[in-house]
């Protein structure tokens, strides 16, 4: 296992290395460049101009400009934004602990809701009240995230005022409160929800058709045979064999939380990293827009060594080594 | 073990008349539109410490019988008498204990063991359903089954997929004899294993019977299989039982056509033996519609009028021979 872990995390070191490539050849490829955000934007001289596109190396052959922003890159340095002027990494500091928050409570929503819907159908499979979960779920899987936030920012923040539309927390509150937390779960519920929903949706059915599959299994007439109870059947034989494959979705969600965001936090105007990478694509901020997909890049290897690792724990029949 | 000795015997298991039907939901409504007649009124006993072969082709319900007798698949009709005792009808606490006295071996032993749990809890998992017991007189009791049934010690510690078929059938086999029970129902219980595997297992199986006392239903769809293991044997075809008699009886004086078709097929070691084999024309019916009168009518060599009219009932020719067919 501690073999396999190592092995694979010197496994993302040229992944990472192919992904740097493939960020720095997107964003120059991108039309324009963050040079005006460098420079005295009252300045219109094209001498000042072009001196400093000179002297801030954006003439220099393209590798080489690759070269300069990787090794910074590795040793920390992760450039400054050419918009906030503040080093990329103190911004993304800055917004990271609000994605996460809204990931953890859309993660717990998901897993809650899909564990008790997910059982229910699957334990009554072609019932009334399976079908009722069905149809939320094909809701839940055709309604992309913008409609979905649009109308619920529509009813439940203005018309039902239950929740507040946008931000991450009230303002006037004073940082570590109880009730600056209790702001910030109120504001981080309704976009976590939205952003839950779609994941919801399809772990339910996961779980469900997975709980069919299993009790159809041989080794559960092995224990109807052996005289093992019904309840015990189900939480024993068919639950902790149905809740494998969710278990590693865990890995995998790590990545797409945190990148699944970008609409949900961009609608909800919730100052998170997804909402930060659309700024900086728009506002042309280079520096923190590569420091971002690297960011999401790296979390989507990771996840999937999470599920890969989880994948063993959880199954005794995958060995790792 | 002797015929004359089992004569003597009580019938630990009587089947009457016993049927189970599928049924075939269709239309938009899903409302049954038929019945698949997997066992359609059959009837047999099994005496206590002998072993009952159950033989037929894919499809003709052997191992539905054995599942409606172990009360996994509920009975259309008829009755399986367990001591004397009706067991069809029984629910809730009665069935659970009539399953400590009625145990199954599987067929697929890959299938059939949980691959979440160690062999030590399958083993352990069907005492402790009806015992509380001390935990390490639970584990040296699993582990005496486990060293019993040939299997290493630490075997305990071990998960289903670490162990060849051969070995997971052990296991199955241990898990079945964990609560010690009268009757055991071996589906097709070495039809997944290699021909070099079958018959370790196979003669475990006869040691154990003789050592726990155990009554056998060994259902089978091969011959020799079926001739190593059983004192009786019954041929199955289409849900109904074509033939039941004793293992001599059936090999050298088969009185059914099919059972006659049946025996002439088995493989002889002898290449210059000429095979005088009975090769049945068509198929096997759909036991959705299955034929009137004699289900084997339409593929029987002998057939007449009558057969397609009438059904023909288990009837004993002989002493011990009973047979399902109107030339007799």
């Amino acid at each position: 296992m501690l073999k396999y872990t190592i092995r694979r995390v010197l496994g993302m070191i040229p992944m990472l290395f192919l992904i740097s490539i493939v960020v720095f050849s997107l964003a120059k490829l991108m039309p324009g460049d963050s040079l005006s955000g460098e420079i005295d934007p009252s300045n219109t001289d094209p001498q000042y101009i072009s001196e400093m596109r000179e002297k801030l190396g954006y003439n220099d052959p393209v590798h080489e400009q690759y070269f300069r922003w990787i090794t910074n890159f590795v040793q920390g340095d992760f450039g400054k934004s050419t918009r906030y002027k503040i080093p990329a990494s103190e911004i993304i500091a800055e917004r990271l602990p609000n994605t996460i928050f809204l990931g953890m409570m859309s993660l717990l929503i998901t897993y809650v809701f899909a564990f008790f819907m997910g059982s229910f159908a699957g334990r009554k499979p072609y019932t009334l009240g399976d079908n009722i979960i069905s149809t939320f779920n094909y809701i839940g899987l055709a309604l992309p995230s913008f409609i979905a936030g649009v109308f619920a920012i529509y009813i439940f923040a203005f018309n039902l005022g239950w929740f507040p539309s946008n931000g991450s927390v009230n303002i006037s509150l004073e940082p570590g409160t109880l009730d600056y937390w209790l702001s910030r779960i109120h504001h981080v519920l309704l976009p976590a929800i939205v952003l839950g929903a779609l994941s919801t949706a399809s772990y339910t059915q996961f779980l469900r058709n997975d709980i069919i599959e299993n009790t159809r299994k041989d080794y559960v007439r092995t224990a109807r045979a052996k005289g093992t109870p019904e309840s015990k059947i189900y939480n024993t034989h068919i639950m902790r064999n149905s809740i494998i494959p969710l278990v590693t979705f865990l890995g995998i969600d790590i990545g797409v939380l945190v990148g699944g965001a970008i609409i949900t936090e961009t609608i909800f105007t919730y100052p998170g990293i997804g909402q930060l990478f659309l700024n900086s694509v728009t506002q042309r901020d280079y520096p923190v827009l590569m420091a971002v997909t690297m960011l999401l890049s790296f979390l989507t290897l990771f996840g999937n060594l999470v599920a890969d690792l989880l994948y063993g724990l959880v199954d005794p029949r995958i060995r790792l080594d | 073990m002797g015929n004359s000795t089992l004569t003597n015997r009580e019938n630990l298991l009587e089947v009457k008349n016993l049927k189970t039907y599928y049924p075939v939901k269709g239309g938009f409504l899903r409302r049954t539109v038929g019945n698949v007649k997997a066992v359609d009124d059959i009837s047999f006993d099994i005496k206590a410490g002998e072993t009952l072969g159950l033989v037929g082709e894919s499809g003709c319900g052997k191992s539905t019988t054995g599942r409606t007798i172990i009360r996994l698949l509920k009975a259309t009709g008829g009755q399986v008498l367990f001591e004397g005792k009706d067991i069809t009808k029984l629910r809730g606490k009665s069935l659970q204990s009539i399953r400590q006295d009625i145990q199954m071996v599987f067929q697929d032993p890959y299938a059939s063991l949980n691959p979440m749990q160690m062999v030590g809890d399958i083993v352990s998992e069907p005492i402790l359903n009806y015992k509380s017991v001390n935990k390490n007189d639970l584990k040296n009791e699993v582990m005496d089954l486990l060293n019993r049934v040939g299997l290493p010690e630490d075997a305990y510690y071990k998960y289903a997929h670490e162990f060849s078929g051969g070995q997971r059938q052990r296991i199955g086999i241990a898990r079945a004899l964990a609560l010690r029970p009268k009757l055991i129902i071996a589906d097709e219980p070495v039809s997944a294993l290699d021909v070099s595997v079958q018959s370790q297992v196979l003669n475990l199986l006869k040691e154990l019977q003789d050592e726990f006392d155990l009554t056998f239903l060994f259902i089978a769809h091969d011959l020799s299989v079926v001739k190593h293991m059983s004192d009786r044997i019954g041929v199955m075809y289409l849900g109904s039982m074509a033939e039941i008699a004793d293992r001599s009886s059936i090999y050298s004086e088969p009185l059914h056509p099919y059972t006659k078709a049946l025996i002439s097929a088995i493989p002889m070691p002898d290449p210059r033996r000429k095979s005088k084999r009975i090769v049945l024309q068509g198929d096997v019916p759909s036991p959705l519609n299955p034929p009137s009168g004699c289900p084997f009518h339409p593929r029987c060599p002998e057939a007449r009028p009558e057969c397609s009219a009438v059904k023909p009932a288990l009837k004993e020719v002989k002493p011990g021979h009973q047979v399902a067919c109107h030339l007799y």
